[in-house]
């Protein structure tokens, strides 16, 4: 069996190396926790790539229900075709549509089913997930058929810590939670998108996006992808690396900060630090 | 059959169960985790933990169960024979085991044996198999152990080994019942200023008003700033002078560093328990005393006061006038303690003891009783919930 690793364009550490092998060699889920931007999604599919599966992937919203992943019945359609006479109407099975775990449990070959931020969810989600996830199989009621997967596939659930999970849920998982990458990790992750970044542009940048995840006022910390954002502006725009100098991210706003801080209170706070510290130090 | 490992880390508070021991055995069998012994960590941990606050104490009973494993000469890589890693998994830890251990005079007499046995072998020919397939006779040859590549540790050496991924504690700062030190000072922080940030968001700006108000020919146009500290004012009064002193070091750095957060912020001393005086160092006690009624007049009841303390004395040097170990005290501390949660509406008592043996001390259930039940502990956890009840 193909093993997970990390990769030209994925830095993994060896313990995720571990949890993804453990849960696939066990065909478990992979539950992956840890802030936005740590690269759970991604993972996914790092996963199917490694594997050479394909990747199903499920993007949770706060009204998404288990039996959407299952298969829902398109009522509608069978009530407009009814009275259009359209003959299709007499077979049920016309208007049962696919959710994307049915998708996984009839693919001719094993694949990797992301179910992407789970707890956007309901609380009762992952319970009425629960039996299906196991047995890898459901009932059809309306043409009372099984559907039972010809592969188990490799199941990744990620999560933002929005709501608990329930234990019943946990137990059936392999758990790896994602630590905000320290420099040198981040080092290696810009490295894998930007091969050819300057050196002392990195350095620089890299500075300042420390100190400001220092500021503990931020409603949202700039992660990973807003870093990237970020660096990938700074080079278009070809900026040296000495625009970036400054010994205290709050007596100074960065340029292009827009890319680092997306939220407007938080664009606010900024000026707001930089003015008085201006203030104070002129 | 349930393994010890799993009723250790439930002691510890992880709620491992015995499915997902069974997933771990499992797994080793499917050999995912490869040869070492970090690999059997992240195994283990992947297998077993399920929420990131469980963590580090997940890291510290591995460390407890499995001090025997280690590399040579602390190594980085740690190469153990897979059968020995399997096998100390599924057999190390069960009940027979335990009683088999028990049998040759405990883990620890194991261990010197087995360390016995290795220095023996290291004076015959390499891969020599003295006790290797003699399952049955010696209680290491079971186990198919091979002892090239592992060293079995005793405390002296577990000192000079580089340290193990799990004895770093990496999670520890993810723990909300670990107690408060400079490890995880910064998310205490945190938590101290989001306490600090409640309170009067803007304030008068008289100048600006002043000026307004004038080029409006004189009819009032009131201008507000926001103010740049908050409106927070905190008394620290903490107990010094013996077996405190570490954690009052950390607190003090603790409340220091959030500061510039706070409108005002005031440390004094007391020993034990307070009476009628507090000083401001300790070393200079007699110079810095002042009278707690000259404090009390100093600081009004906007202030929030904090003690931090072990509470833990004879019952009557809280109760009983005389009752102090250092002077007379004319009147208790407990008079004095009812005179200051009097004046001071919001208080909250700091204690470094472990929460679970409050109430098997005396005095610290006296002070809890004085303290209206408004003691916490001093952990990540127990200073949020003073912050949530001082913000009120
Ligand atoms: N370990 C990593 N190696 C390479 N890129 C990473 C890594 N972690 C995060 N990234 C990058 O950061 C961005 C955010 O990742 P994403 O998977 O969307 O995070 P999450 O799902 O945890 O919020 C992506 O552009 C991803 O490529
Ligand atoms: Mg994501």
């Amino acid at each position: 069996m193909a093993q997970f690793k990390g990769t030209d364009n994925y830095v993994a550490s060896r313990e995720l190396e571990v949890a993804v092998n453990a849960s696939v060699a066990l065909q478990r889920p992979l539950l992956v926790k840890g802030e936005p931007g740590t690269g759970k999604t991604v993972l996914a599919h790092e996963i199917a790539k490694a594997l050479g599966y394909p990747l199903i992937e499920w993007h949770i919203k706060s009204t998404t229900k288990a039996q959407q992943g299952l298969y829902e019945y398109d009522a509608v359609s069978r009530l407009r075709d009814g009275q259009l006479g359209d003959p299709r109407v007499h077979d049920i099975a016309n208007y049962i549509v696919r959710g994307k775990l049915w998708d996984a449990f009839e693919a001719d070959a094993p694949v990797v089913l992301l179910i992407d931020e789970i707890d956007k969810a309901d609380i009762e989600f992952p319970n009425d997930l629960l039996l299906e996830l196991d047995r890898m199989q459901f009932f059809v009621y309306e043409t009372r058929k099984t559907v039972a997967a010809k592969h188990r596939p490799v199941v990744i659930i990620t999560s933002n810590n929005e709501k608990e999970l329930p234990d019943a849920f946990l137990r059936r998982c392999f758990f790896h939670y994602i630590r905000f990458p320290d420099r040198e990790t981040m080092e290696m992750i810009v490295r894998a998108h930007y091969p050819d970044i300057r050196q002392d542009l990195l350095r620089e940048a890299l500075n300042v996006f420390f100190d400001i995840r220092q500021v503990n006022e931020l409603k949202k910390k700039p992660a990973t992808s807003e870093l990237l954002d970020w660096l990938k502006l700074l080079t278009i725009e070809d900026m040296p690396a000495e625009a970036l100098r400054s010994s205290d991210a709050k007596t100074a706003i960065p340029p292009l900060y827009g890319a680092l801080l997306k939220n407007e209170q938080d664009v606010h706070l900024f000026e707001r630090l930089a003015f008085l510290a201006r203030r104070r130090g002129g | 059959m349930f393994a010890p490992f799993i009723l250790a880390l439930r002691a510890a508070g992880v709620p491992a169960s015995i499915t997902e021991y069974l997933a771990l055995l499992r797994a080793m069998k499917e050999g995912v985790a490869g040869f070492s012994v970090d690999d059997f960590y992240h195994l283990s941990r992947a297998a077993l933990v399920k929420d990131e606050r469980h963590l580090d104490r997940f890291d510290r009973v591995f460390g407890e169960i499995f001090k025997g494993l280690e590399s040579p000469q602390g190594e980085a890589p740690r190469e153990l024979p897979t059968e020995w890693l399997r096998k100390i998994a599924e057999k190390t830890l069960t009940p027979e085991e335990m009683k088999q251990i028990e049998a040759l005079g405990g883990f620890d007499a194991l261990m010197e044996t087995l360390k016995k046995r290795l220095e023996e072998q290291k004076g015959r020919h390499q891969g020599g198999s003295k006790w290797i397939g003699t399952a049955g006779t010696s209680p290491f040859g079971a186990y198919g152990y091979n002892p090239e590549g592992v060293r079995i540790g005793q405390e002296e050496s577990r000192h000079r080994r580089a340290a193990k991924v799990w004895d770093q504690r990496t999670f520890r700062d993810l723990d909300e019942d670990e107690a408060l030190s400079s490890r995880n000072m910064k998310v205490a922080l945190r938590r101290l200023r989001r306490f600090a940030r409640t309170g009067a968001a803007t304030e008068l700006d008289i100048p600006g008003t002043i000026g307004a108000t004038a080029k409006n020919g004189g009819s009032l146009d009131l201008h507000m700033v926001p103010e740049r500290h908050n409106a927070v004012k905190v008394l620290l009064l903490m107990d010094i002078g013996g077996s405190m002193d570490d954690h009052i070091r950390i607190c003090q750095e603790l409340f220091t560093a959030a500061r510039s957060e706070f409108k005002h912020l005031e440390f004094w001393y007391f020993h034990n328990c307070p009476y009628e005086r507090v000083w401001r160092t300790n070393r200079r006690r007699k110079e810095t005393e002042r009278p707690m009624m000259e404090v009390m007049r100093t600081y009004g009841p906007d202030w929030r006061l904090v003690f931090v303390g072990d509470a833990t004395m004879g019952p009557y040097e809280i109760i009983q006038p005389g009752g102090s170990v250092e002077h007379w005290n004319e009147e208790s501390g407990e008079v004095w303690m009812n005179r200051l949660t009097r004046h001071f509406r919001k208080a909250a008592w700091l204690n470094p003891i472990d929460q679970q043996h409050w109430r098997y001390t005396q005095s610290i259930s006296i002070m809890q009783r004085l303290m209206e039940n408004r003691m916490h502990p001093l952990t990540l956890a127990g200073l949020e919930s003073m912050a949530r009840e001082l913000a009120r």
